[in-house]
């Protein structure tokens, strides 16, 4: 069992991290800062498509969209990575071969997490073996809720160790932990253990990445960085499919963690419909013209 | 057979639970009508004042932290002893100009009166706290708080109605007080603080001065340490030095013209509020 | 991979086009702009950039006699006798006139005083609104608030207000004073009157009877006038301590109620169990807010010893982030100094401060150089006996201590002339308890800070003020209990 003595410290008030919240999201984006963010966006975005009935040639078309935005708009950014199922990665690995995109898999029973250790570090090396990038973990919710942080915090250096060169990003599955204030100890956990990156959320439970609770996250990797100097990652996912969601959250990591993690390389979105708002966007910014959904292609 | 000779009283001042004279060393020559009763009434000097001041500044916190139903019972305590000590008072009442009916009457009222504000002092903060909708997610909430130290200027009109009309409702509010008894009328002042000195109230939550109204009232209204003033009388002039004198440190004033204290209009919980200040506190509501 | 360029905010002013100012702005006498007696205007200057917005006429003494025979002819005639439940009607239409206009209003306040805009759109015009609009539901259940009792109204009530929350203050002085049945002369301050103005062009707009609100502009003099006027029966104050004990020396023995709203030096303690970024947060609403224009600011900050570290950094770090400069730009977070004689105050005390040995820490925002600008400021290495803990400075200017124990603060909190507010910060809910109870003050924020509404009463203990405003108790100081 891991010797890490993990116990609650801090409070998280609710109240008041809305209140910043609705503070930093009264921001008001404009004209360059704008079109900039909305590249900036697109460039974090971890395409994502997680669904039982997923197929090579969804993925496929997913891939493609990955580096081909927008036909009208050249010069577009690719997206940071798709994100997918595990039988799903050798496919994406070669679709986006040479691009630079990178490719993300899910595992450890994603999204419930309900499996055996073994099992799930089984998944993470054959995930790893076939190419992923990046795993896309989930904790386990039931111990944490449980008191069983060393459990939690263990499962995830083991994740870590079987990554072997992939980045890991563990989702907390903030729907679940229901407080800020478990919210911010899972960060802590998490980080500790080994994460490159923190994610809010499976996408499968509601609610799923809210702006406290990226907030709080954001929080919890300033003070990580503080006392460890370690820069970690931060990945809201679910329920981000607007442009002016994104430029809501990258004035918030802006504000609260600098311009050293807007970047693709420590900042991601995990979306699957953000990319086409964005594109919107982009071409009312620069045609002066609001955009129908039809000219967008949906995946 | 020799006559016996009488033990005649010592009036005092009441400062800090405790019975000195005055430290000025000073005395007012009280007569009664008749002129056949004489008796030395202490001339209480600033210093004295000084002195009730410090006392009741320490007692106050004391007192006001004290539980609602404490102060309730320590007040209806106080009506309990005085109805015990009907005869001197009676005696005294009398010996100052009141007959026995009239005198009688003081005295059931004054003993009414404090058990009326027994009864408010575990009340009052209910009736007058409320919980306040504000538009955010927030509880608010809002309660009366004694304001400190009360100054106070007791009627001049009556001994004892007067001075218990005044002392009552600012010590159930929670505060102490500094009163300076009736300058004409004062020997049951100092007979009541005996009665307060068996009745549990604790020493400096109410202390009693006698002296003159125009030496005092400049002290009364100008200490800093003083929260509240409160004036009874008619006296334009007075009126103004003790309303000017509270700009010093932002006083409250309250006044009370010439009245029948008898009345029972005149007795409200809207009294207590009168030195009583207003505190709202916020809370966020959430997990 | 180029070194990436930063991302900023472009410039986001609000536009101003929408907005209409008159060149030239009376006095609201009787329901009509009339220019003064005497024929005199004062100018009117947008503190960010010093230009003039317009001139204002200046009331003398015989245009006080006019606002207070109106209003008193208004009282007798009129207002005294209307059906309560009319009386509301009229104040629920100043609330929406005033919310259908609320984009102007704060843009005008935004220019007058140099606030940011994002808190006269936010805080300011809204929570003004909102005053009348609570406020006219009382006209007519006022037999409801004061068990026991009947009300009747007090007559002409004076009413002086401050530069800080121009259209706020008038707000809060005018829509209780109407809703329990007293005219007005109100009297907004020398360098923030056109809201006010503004606002008697909705009371026009509203119909309310001629006379029953008459705003006058003007310096102290003004004002001076206005307190001594005969036929005043109250004085609604809100402003510096010195003024108000002023007002108290000139209605001895005049009969005249008051109620003072005055300065303050709050307390904002933070405990080690602290939610420490929320705290941080809090610390930065309860001083930076409208510049630290702000009686209840919690200016005196006291951080327990063991994150006393963490905490400074953390504010450190946190006003850095704070945006300086037009006002107008809706991403600003300080605006401008209301005022020259502000500014000079302010570097007075800062002045002070560093002599007394402080150690003093500003952020490293740029000032615009036109106008009156003032960057957020702290102090460290300060103690109870320097006169920047002791005064109040009105300003972006934080003093802070560190303490260890909970007695140690209460005493150090209530070690002050003043007793306006107070903060307390701690996840432990019966500590919020004691020190809330202990903190001598009217309004105290337990894990938050300056937070206001209309139904939640405002005021303060010892030098802070007589009396409250909002709220119940806010009606109390109107009328007379019978």
């Amino acid at each position: 069992m891991g010797t890490i003595n993990i116990q609650k410290t801090k409070s998280i008030d609710q109240v008041n991290t809305q209140e910043r919240v609705s503070r930093l999201f009264s921001r008001s984006i404009k004209k360059e800062s704008k079109m900039q963010a909305l590249y900036l966006a697109l460039s974090m975005i971890d395409l994502t498509t997680l669904e039982g009935k997923d197929s090579e040639g969804k993925v496929k078309q997913l891939c493609y969209k990955a580096s081909h935005l927008h036909y009208k708009h050249p010069g577009l950014p690719y997206v940071a990575a798709i994100c997918v199922y595990p039988p799903m990665v050798p496919i994406a690995k070669k679709e986006l071969a040479g691009t630079g995109i990178n490719v993300a898999s899910v595992a450890t029973a994603f999204p419930s997490g309900m499996a055996d250790i073994n099992a799930k570090l089984d998944e993470v090396k054959s995930v790893v073996d076939a190419g992923a990038d990046e795993v896309d973990m989930v904790i386990s919710r039931g111990r944490f809720l449980n008191g069983d942080y060393d459990y939690v915090s263990d499962e995830i250096s083991q994740v870590k160790d079987a990554c072997g060169k992939a980045h890991l990003k563990v989702i907390l599955e903030t729907g679940e932990l229901v407080t800020l204030d478990n919210v911010q100890l899972a960060s802590d956990i998490a980080m500790e253990a080994g994460a490159d990156f923190i994610k809010t959320s499976t996408g499968k439970v509601s609610p799923a990445a809210t702006p406290p609770v990226v907030l709080t996250m954001l929080e919890a990797i300033r003070d990580f960085q503080i006392k460890t100097g370690k820069k970690i990652g931060m990945k809201p996912a679910g329920g981000i499919s607007t442009a002016k969601q994104a430029i809501q959250y990258l004035v918030m990591i802006k504000e609260t963690l600098g311009d050293d993690w807007l970047s693709p390389n420590l900042f991601r979105f995990g979306a699957s419909s953000l990319a086409n708002d964005i594109l919107m966007q982009i071409m009312k910014q620069s045609t002066g013209q609001y955009q129908s959904k039809d000219y967008f292609s949906i995946d | 057979m020799s006559q016996r000779i009488d033990i005649q009283k010592t009036y005092k001042l009441f400062i800090g639970g405790k019975f000195p004279r005055t430290e000025s060393g000073r005395y007012i020559k009280w007569t009664d009508k008749k002129g056949t009763t004489v008796v030395n009434i202490c001339r209480g000097s600033r210093k004295d004042f000084r002195n009730a001041m410090v006392s009741a500044r320490s007692a106050s916190n004391g007192w006001s932290s004290r539980t609602a139903y404490n102060r309730a019972q320590i007040l209806y305590r106080v009506g309990e002893m005085l109805e015990g000590r009907r005869e001197q008072f009676m005696a005294e009442l009398t010996l100052q100009g009141l007959t026995n009916k009239q005198a009688e009457n003081e005295i059931n009222q004054s003993i009414d009166r404090l058990i009326y504000y027994a009864g408010w002092a575990d009340k009052f903060q209910q009736v007058f706290s409320r919980v306040n909708p504000v538009s955010l997610p927030y509880f608010n909430f809002t309660l009366p708080e004694a304001t400190g130290v009360v100054a106070a200027i007791a009627p001049d009109d009556t001994s004892l109605l007067g001075l218990v009309s005044i002392i009552a409702p600012v010590i159930a509010g929670g505060n102490s007080i500094v009163i300076l008894a009736s300058e004409s009328r004062p020997l049951s002042s100092i007979s009541f603080a005996e009665v307060l000195h068996t009745s549990d109230v604790p020493g400096g939550v109410i202390n009693i001065l006698t002296g003159y109204r125009s030496e005092l009232i400049e002290h009364f209204s100008s200490h800093m340490d003083v929260n509240a003033i409160i004036y009874c009388g008619n006296n334009p002039d007075d009126q103004k030095l003790v309303e000017t004198n509270a700009a010093l440190n932002v006083k409250h004033v309250i006044q009370f013209p010439l009245q029948d204290w008898s009345n029972d209009k005149h007795q409200s919980p809207y009294h207590i509020l009168k030195c009583q200040e207003t505190k709202t506190t916020w809370h966020p509501i959430g997990v | 991979m180029t070194k990436k360029q930063i991302w900023d905010y472009s410039p986001a002013p609000e536009s101003t086009d929408h907005i209409q100012l008159k060149d030239q702005y009376d006095l609201f006498i009787n329901g009509e702009f009339i220019p003064a007696v005497d024929g005199k205007y004062f100018d009117t200057i947008n503190p960010s950039n010093e230009k003039k917005i317009a001139e204002v006429a200046e009331a003398g003494k015989a245009d006080i006699e006019k606002a207070v025979a109106s209003a008193k002819k208004a009282y007798e005639k009129t207002w005294s006798k209307m059906h309560p439940k009319e009386r509301g009607k009229y104040i629920y239409r100043i609330a929406r006139l005033l919310q259908e206009r609320a984009r102007e209003f704060s843009v005008i306040e935004t220019m007058d005083g140099g606030k940011p805009i994002r808190e006269s759109r936010d805080v300011d015009v809204p929570l003004a609104a909102a005053h009348f609009f609570y406020h006219a539901g009382w006209a007519d259940k006022l037999e409801y608030a004061f068990p026991g009792r009947a009300t009747e109204p007090l007559g002409v009530v004076g009413q002086i207000i401050p530069w800080n929350f121009p259209l706020l203050m008038a707000a809060w002085k005018l829509a209780p004073a109407l809703a329990t049945g007293n005219t007005v002369v109100l009297k907004p301050a020398e360098t923030t009157p056109l809201t006010a103005m503004k606002l008697a062009e909705i009371i026009q707009e509203a119909d309310l009877p001629p006379g029953v609100v008459n705003i006058v502009n003007g310096a102290g003099e003004t004002g001076k006038f206005l307190v001594n006027h005969g036929d005043i029966n109250k004085i609604a104050f809100t402003g510096s301590t010195d003024v108000g004990k002023y007002i108290m020396k000139s209605v001895a023995g005049s009969g005249k109620k008051y109620t003072l709203e005055l300065g303050g030096k709050a307390a904002n303690i933070i405990f080690e169990d602290a939610p420490i970024d929320q705290a941080v947060e809090g610390i930065i609403n309860a001083i930076f807010f409208n510049q630290g224009h702000v009686c209840c600011a919690g200016s005196r900050l006291y951080v327990q010893e063991g994150v006393a570290d963490e905490v400074i950094a953390k504010l450190q770090k946190r006003m850095e982030s704070l945006i300086v400069g037009d006002p107008l730009d809706k991403n600003t977070d300080i605006g401008a100094i209301n005022s020259k004689m502000q500014l000079d105050k302010i570097k007075m005390y800062v002045k002070l401060g560093k002599d007394e040995g402080g150690k003093i820490h500003q952020t490293a925002c740029s000032l615009p150089k036109k106008g009156y600008w003032f960057a957020p400021t702290i102090f460290t290495d300060v103690s109870q006996s320097n006169r920047i803990v002791q005064e109040e400075i009105f300003g972006p200017v934080l003093a802070i201590q560190t303490f260890r124990t909970v007695d140690e603060v209460i005493t150090k909190a209530n070690n002050s002339p003043y007793g306006l507010s107070g903060g307390v910060w701690t996840d432990k809910g019966s500590k919020i308890f004691k020190v809330t109870q202990d903190i001598r003050a009217g309004v105290i924020w337990a894990n938050t800070f300056n937070k206001f509404d209309p139904s939640s009463p405002f005021g303060g203990y010892k030098e802070s003020g007589v009396g409250s405003e909002g709220g119940i108790e806010g009606l109390s100081g109107y009328v007379n209990l019978v």
